[in-house]
């Protein structure tokens, strides 16, 4: 009965994996190579958006630097690639190192009960200090056994190759199907994870952390175990980003590509997964373009859309989206569920 | 036991004197930079993300006005705090008064707020470095070490502007009438204090600090559409870690903060001295989580 009652309520998100599945197969044949490499990069981010979603839609943990752990995740698999000369371990090792990683600061800040918003400055500041760190490791002393770090102009990060077969590199196309495979198994196990008892600790928690603490659940431990696995999600981002643009750079750690984590989950609704992946999608197609001329800076349309979000648009677009539908179908108000736990510092 | 250690002959006084002279400076600059956050912070409790953002705008009004033949002194100490204060003013106008009590979304929108000055200036200016300006003191000499007069300029307006925040909080009406809304804004606001309007000139004062900061910094860090994200990491740390006291909270992170940094720098080099002052940042909000003046000094301003 159980088991039914899991998979019901995972209907929607088997039906995006589904969607998701149909796409990789169908759209090596449609699309051109340049388009399958460039969406490759896309689909990376889409998994930052997904651990994102997960950490803070669920978890109600405001990360501003998820970014650190997919760029972290992305240097140590280029780092561990160099060295062990092939792929396989690297992956895992990236994911270990940057989920401990996440652990030692996690500990820091769950159990100095450190709250919300001072949570989210202190992860912005992990970020930018590794962004200046990085940047400064251009000097030769500067290696992690053979791998020299390369300061400003980063690393060429070597390709996936298969499992245990050092000399069958994977090429472009072949990393799409990685790439978009991951995705779908990272979206379906976060789908799984929150209606796990779990998940549904880590919600209680996000809705009100006294109640859930009174009910006597350690909501520290349940806080660092979600954003650990959070990282661990945004590591294999990082491993996708990298293989999909064949280098990493400390550029990764900006202030620029935080804030557009950010936004993707803003714009695609906290409390949904499928959500900000698909608006990580949308501006990745939108920042491209507007690469593409010169009127328009980037960062300037970015910030307009964060301040109208926040301002008109504070619950995202996929969760208003369903309460509409929803008030459509029943012809009456829908039950709300609030969402973020705002205020609770104010 | 000798008297005088080999180390002790191997460090002569110039030298002590220079390294205490950057240790100084170091700390005088993050307090700079921190200023106006903690302002803004511990009276509104909004953390404005776009702090490194009036910075920059405070470096490109001086180097924007003295290309235009004003007075370096001018543009330093007058035009750049003017004109970040009124576009603070306005920012509180259109943007943050719609969020105060929602923290997250203040945080959100600020950081809307940083990404589009960043924009704004970059289509303006264009994305590379404008004319700088140079210093306008020269060198100090200490002994065979030299210093930079600027510098030591530097330390002595921080210590100024501390003093005065303090004289404003302390002794005048508005100083007053701005502790009481923010000890119990509710309370302030039946006794008919326009709590709206304190919020509006508090955060016009708190912008008008941040871009004198940036005014004075422009002619040693020259200036960058993005150059905030050098300056907003380090600020945010100090005034966290000082806690919710303006002053003295100020005070305590960046000593704190700017003599680890300081000692981690002399010993192995400017990489690590950063990741120094972000651990310790880190030790320390594990255990004090409200910062140094949630534990110490609780009374103070």
């Amino acid at each position: 009965m159980k088991q039914t009652g899991t998979l019901r309520e995972m209907r929607p998100t088997l039906i995006f994996a589904f969607l998701g599945i149909v796409f990789m197969f169908l759209a090596p044949h449609v699309l051109q190579l340049f388009t399958i490499i460039n969406l490759t990069t896309a689909i990376a981010l889409a998994v930052l958006a997904l651990s994102l979603a997960l950490i803070w839609g669920y978890g109600g943990i405001l990360c501003f630097g998820q970014v650190a752990f997919f760029g972290l995740g992305a240097y140590v698999y280029t780092m561990a690639a160099i060295n062990f000369g092939g792929s396989t371990w690297a992956v895992l090792v990236a994911i270990i190192v940057t989920s401990a990683f996440a652990a030692v600061v996690g500990y820091f800040m769950f159990y100095g009960r450190v709250s919300d918003v001072y949570l989210g400055v202190i992860t912005l500041t992990v970020t930018l200090i590794l962004y200046s760190l990085l940047r400064r490791t251009s000097g030769p002393e500067y290696k992690i056994g053979k791998a020299l770090l390369g300061g400003f102009n980063g690393v060429s990060s070597p390709p996936i190759n298969l499992p245990w077969d050092t000399r069958t590199l994977l090429f472009p196309e072949h990393i799409f199907y990685v790439a978009m495979g991951a995705l779908i198994i990272c979206f379906v196990f976060a789908g799984w994870l929150v209606t796990t008892h779990f998940g549904r600790v880590c919600v209680a928690i996000r809705e009100n952390e006294t109640r859930a603490e009174l009910l006597g659940y350690d909501t520290r431990a349940y806080k660092l175990g979600i954003f650990t696995i959070g990282a661990g999600i945004a590591a294999v981002g990082g491993v996708l980003f990298c293989n999909g643009v064949g280098r990493i750079t400390p550029d990764v750690f900006g202030l620029y590509n935080a804030a557009l984590t950010i936004i993707w989950v803003i714009v695609g609704g906290r409390g949904t997964l499928i959500g900000p992946i698909i608006a990580s999608f949308a501006l990745f197609y939108l920042t491209s373009a507007l690469g593409g001329q010169s009127l328009l800076n980037n960062n300037l349309v970015l910030g307009v859309i964060l301040i109208f979000f926040v301002l008109l648009v504070p619950k995202g677009l996929a969760p208003t989206l369903i309460d509409w539908v929803g008030a459509r179908r029943k012809g009456g108000p829908t039950r709300t569920r609030r969402r973020n736990p705002r205020g609770t510092d104010a | 036991m000798p008297h005088v250690t080999p180390q002790q002959k191997d460090l002569p006084l110039d030298l002590v004197v220079a390294i205490g002279l950057q240790l100084i400076y170091g700390i005088a600059h993050l307090a700079l930079i921190s200023i106006g956050l903690a302002i803004i912070f511990g009276m509104m409790r909004v953390i404005n993300l776009a702090h490194g953002e009036f910075l920059m705008l405070g470096g490109y009004v001086v180097v924007v006005s003295t290309n235009n033949g004003v007075n370096i002194w001018v543009a330093m100490l007058i035009l750049a705090p003017l004109i970040v204060g009124l576009i603070g003013v306005i920012v509180e106008r259109l943007l943050i008064r719609w969020l105060y009590g929602r923290m997250v979304d203040t945080l959100l929108a600020t950081w809307g707020l940083s990404l589009l000055l960043i924009g704004l200036v970059t289509s303006i200016f264009g994305a590379s470095t404008a004319t700088t300006v140079a210093p306008p003191l020269g060198v100090l000499r200490i002994g065979a070490y030299s210093s930079s007069a600027y510098e030591l300029f530097l330390i002595g307006v921080t210590i100024v502007l501390g003093i005065a925040i303090w004289l404003v909080l302390k002794l005048t009406k508005l100083g007053l009438v701005a502790r009481g809304t923010m000890q119990n804004a509710e309370m302030a606001s039946a006794l008919g204090v326009s709590t709206s309007r304190i919020y509006m000139i508090t955060f016009g004062l708190g912008a008008a600090v941040t871009g004198l900061a940036g005014g004075l910094l422009a002619p040693v860090t020259g200036v960058l559409p993005n150059i905030g994200a050098t300056y907003i990491a380090k600020a945010f740390i100090t005034v966290i870690s000082g806690g919710a006291s303006i002053l003295a909270g100020t005070a305590a992170g960046s000593v704190l903060l700017g003599g680890i940094q300081g000692v981690v720098t002399f010993l192995s080099g400017p990489t690590f001295g950063e990741v120094g002052l972000l651990l310790t940042a880190i030790v320390l909000l594990r255990l004090m989580p409200r910062g140094i003046t949630g534990r110490f000094f609780r009374k103070s301003l």
